[in-house]
């Protein structure tokens, strides 16, 4: 029980933890809390979905196409809105994205209506492999845990040893001087959204599969993985990964000996009570803000 | 001109002559409104008045004190589930039960503050948001509530009168709505309220000059759910009927967006966005059926998007907003509104 319970709570820790990763990546360079993020996904997802569907295309021709979008997409907000605000706050910044998030829900509710849609894949959650004990994973949910701890060695490694990586992490440290360096912060800041909207497609891909597709499909993930980021320390991609496993665990056992119908809110109020002893989340420095 | 030459002109309620003139004209007005319209306008005009008690409490956190909140509409859950539970089974009256409603909310409000004395930015938003929706989903899981049931309004009695039309149920919003706001502008014009507006500017500095931020942030939170809980225990008798669906996260974003859209840290911003935003949603609901811009999206659902989704239309129109007003006006209609009088008041210069 104790195996199962915690074995499932990683699988679905995953895919919170993909979608903390995307938070992460733009929160990384530009500082930007992206409420947007779920819905671009959430697009992307329907995006793959019309071209298995309608188009009758590949997978593999579909989901490229798909990440192609959601790359376009995520540059294309940051220059079209993003870009245009000048010297906004955080709270401006929040309204922004949510403003974006809003926009995007309501066209894709609009253009696919609000009914349930299957999403083909093709990994199956029915197969299941034993782990010894009696402790089982679904085909899909090893996809997922080794799809999310390989974009995390990506990532890592990318803001580690590329140059773009460093610069990205300039851009966050201090636009001014990382523009006088000769960094394009305007590029930088594009590509960091068409990043994390590519990894944000990727986990909409995989918790489609799981659930149903529809405009409401990634608010609860979305969620999920802000609390992730958030416990994490909103900066580190090792944190938001093991932030998302310790929440789809802490959630999972809570589920499972505790009670299920508050299973949904345990993620706040462990966030909650970890902020307040950690107020920078469990892997991050904390750091003090000048006056 | 809008020079403040001593501490007097600075506390005053009223700037000047004209302003008495034109809010008795208002006031005037509100009071002859429910004899000329109809009940359909009443009804808008009740949403309204209970958006703008809302939309008066946020920006007293969000445009005073800086705090980010995006979790209201679980305190709006907590004024209106409060006010029909003790209305119900304590069997109190409406005039009791809906002033405790807002200390009850209150209270939460204080707790909330806790945690928020050591968060900020986007660790406040994600802990604000967590607890709207802990709020609404706890609501739903308690039998004393109906649980996902909802609860059912009881008659609105008045000092023995029975309160049913939309009109009688204006006399009784309107006023209070008016005496909040009234409350808020006395608040924001006393030592409370420069601290408030001190700890937005820097909590490190207004810490400096003693200003207590334990006590003036969560008492900031306080108010704001305060009043926020008030316009729920309203809201429950404009709906009569109250469930947890009712107090979704949308309805967090969109008193946000009052907020914003209006004008952050101004008492007329709150009142401008909470007119607006709550006619664009009474009108865009039904938006298909809207003169000049209906028969052209229902065209155009029918052959790019789907018929039946056109409802959705209204959140790309609100997100739109949201999005321009922050990137061409951060200070909302009530900085397009001192923009546009000091163009007049200048004119020809």
């Amino acid at each position: 029980m104790l195996g199962q319970l915690i074995t499932s709570g990683i699988a679905i820790g995953a895919t919170y933890a993909l979608m903390a990763l995307a938070m992460v990546i733009i929160y990384k360079t530009s500082e930007v809390l992206n409420f947007a993020q779920g819905d671009m996904a959430m697009l992307s997802a329907f995006v793959a979905y019309m071209c298995l569907s309608t188009y009758g295309l590949g997978f593999a021709m579909s989901f490229t196409l798909a990440l192609a979008f959601a790359f376009a997409l995520g540059a294309f907000l940051e220059f079209a809105f993003l870009r245009r605000a000048k010297e906004p706050n955080v709270l401006g910044l929040i309204i922004i994205t949510l403003g974006l998030e809003m926009m995007l829900y309501g066209l894709a509710s609009w253009r696919w209506g609000s009914d349930q849609k299957d999403f083909p894949f093709p990994v199956s959650d029915f197969e299941v492999h034993q782990l010894g004990g009696g402790v089982v994973i679904s085909e899909l949910n090893l996809v997922t845990l080794g799809v999310a701890c390989a974009l995390m060695i990506l990532l890592f490694m990318f803001f580690r040893y590329t140059k773009v990586g460093v610069a990205m992490k300039a851009t966050q440290q201090n636009q001014q001087a990382a523009r006088l360096m000769g960094i394009r912060v305007g590029r930088i800041m594009m590509l960091t959204w068409g990043m994390s909207s590519v990894v944000g497609a990727c986990a909409a891909f995989l918790i489609a599969t799981t659930d149903t597709l529809d405009p409401n499909l990634m608010w609860t993930p979305q969620l999920k993985g802000f609390s992730a980021a958030v416990l994490g320390g909103m900066t580190s991609l090792v944190g938001a990964v093991l932030g998302g496993f310790i929440l789809g665990v802490v959630e999972n056992l809570f589920g499972g000996y505790v009670s299920v119908e508050f299973k949904a809110v345990v993620a706040f109020a462990v966030i909650v009570l970890i902020l307040c002893v950690k107020p920078s989340g469990l892997f991050a420095k904390h750091y003090v803000r000048k006056v | 001109m809008d020079m403040k030459r001593d501490y007097y002109e600075d506390i005053r309620l009223l700037d000047s002559g004209p302003q008495v003139f034109w809010l008795v004209v208002l006031l005037g007005a509100l009071a002859a409104f429910p004899l000329v319209a109809d009940s359909y306008q009443i009804y808008t005009v009740n949403l309204i008045a209970i958006n703008v008690i809302v939309a008066l409490g946020l920006n007293l956190l969000v445009g005073y004190t800086g705090q980010i909140s995006l979790g209201h509409a679980g305190f709006f859950a907590i004024g209106a589930y409060s006010t029909l539970a003790l209305m119900l089974n304590a069997h109190l009256p409406f005039f009791l039960a809906l002033p405790l409603a807002g200390f009850i909310s209150a209270a939460f409000g204080f707790l909330l503050g806790l945690p928020a004395l050591r968060l900020e930015g986007p660790y406040l938003a994600i802990a604000t948001l967590g607890f709207g929706l802990t709020i609404t989903q706890i609501l739903g899981r308690l039998d004393v509530f109906g649980g996902h049931m909802g609860l059912q309004a009881p008659p609105l009695e008045l000092f023995g009168l029975k309160v049913a039309s939309d009109a009688g149920r204006y006399a009784v919003i309107m006023p209070i709505c008016v005496i909040l706001t009234w409350g808020l502008r006395n608040l924001t014009k006393t030592r409370v309220g420069r601290a408030f507006v001190a700890v937005r500017d820097s909590d490190i500095a207004a810490e400096c000059i003693g200003v207590n931020l334990t006590y003036y942030k969560t008492l900031a939170f306080a108010v704001s759910a305060f009043y926020t809980g008030i316009g729920g225990g309203l809201m429950a008798f404009i709906l009569g009927f109250i469930s947890p669906h009712t107090f979704n996260v949308m309805v967090s974003i969109m008193f946000l967006a009052m907020v914003v859209v209006g004008g952050l840290g101004s008492i007329l911003g709150s009142v401008m966005g909470a007119v607006l935003i709550t006619w664009l949603q009474l009108e865009l609901a039904r938006i298909g059926e809207l003169p000049l811009v209906g028969p052209v999206l229902t065209e155009l659902s029918n052959q790019v998007f789907t018929l039946s989704g056109l409802p959705n239309v209204q959140y790309v129109v609100f997100g739109l907003i949201m999005v321009l007003i922050i990137i061409f006006e951060p200070l909302g209609l009530y900085g397009f509104w001192i923009r546009t009088k000091i163009y007049w008041r200048t004119w020809p210069f």
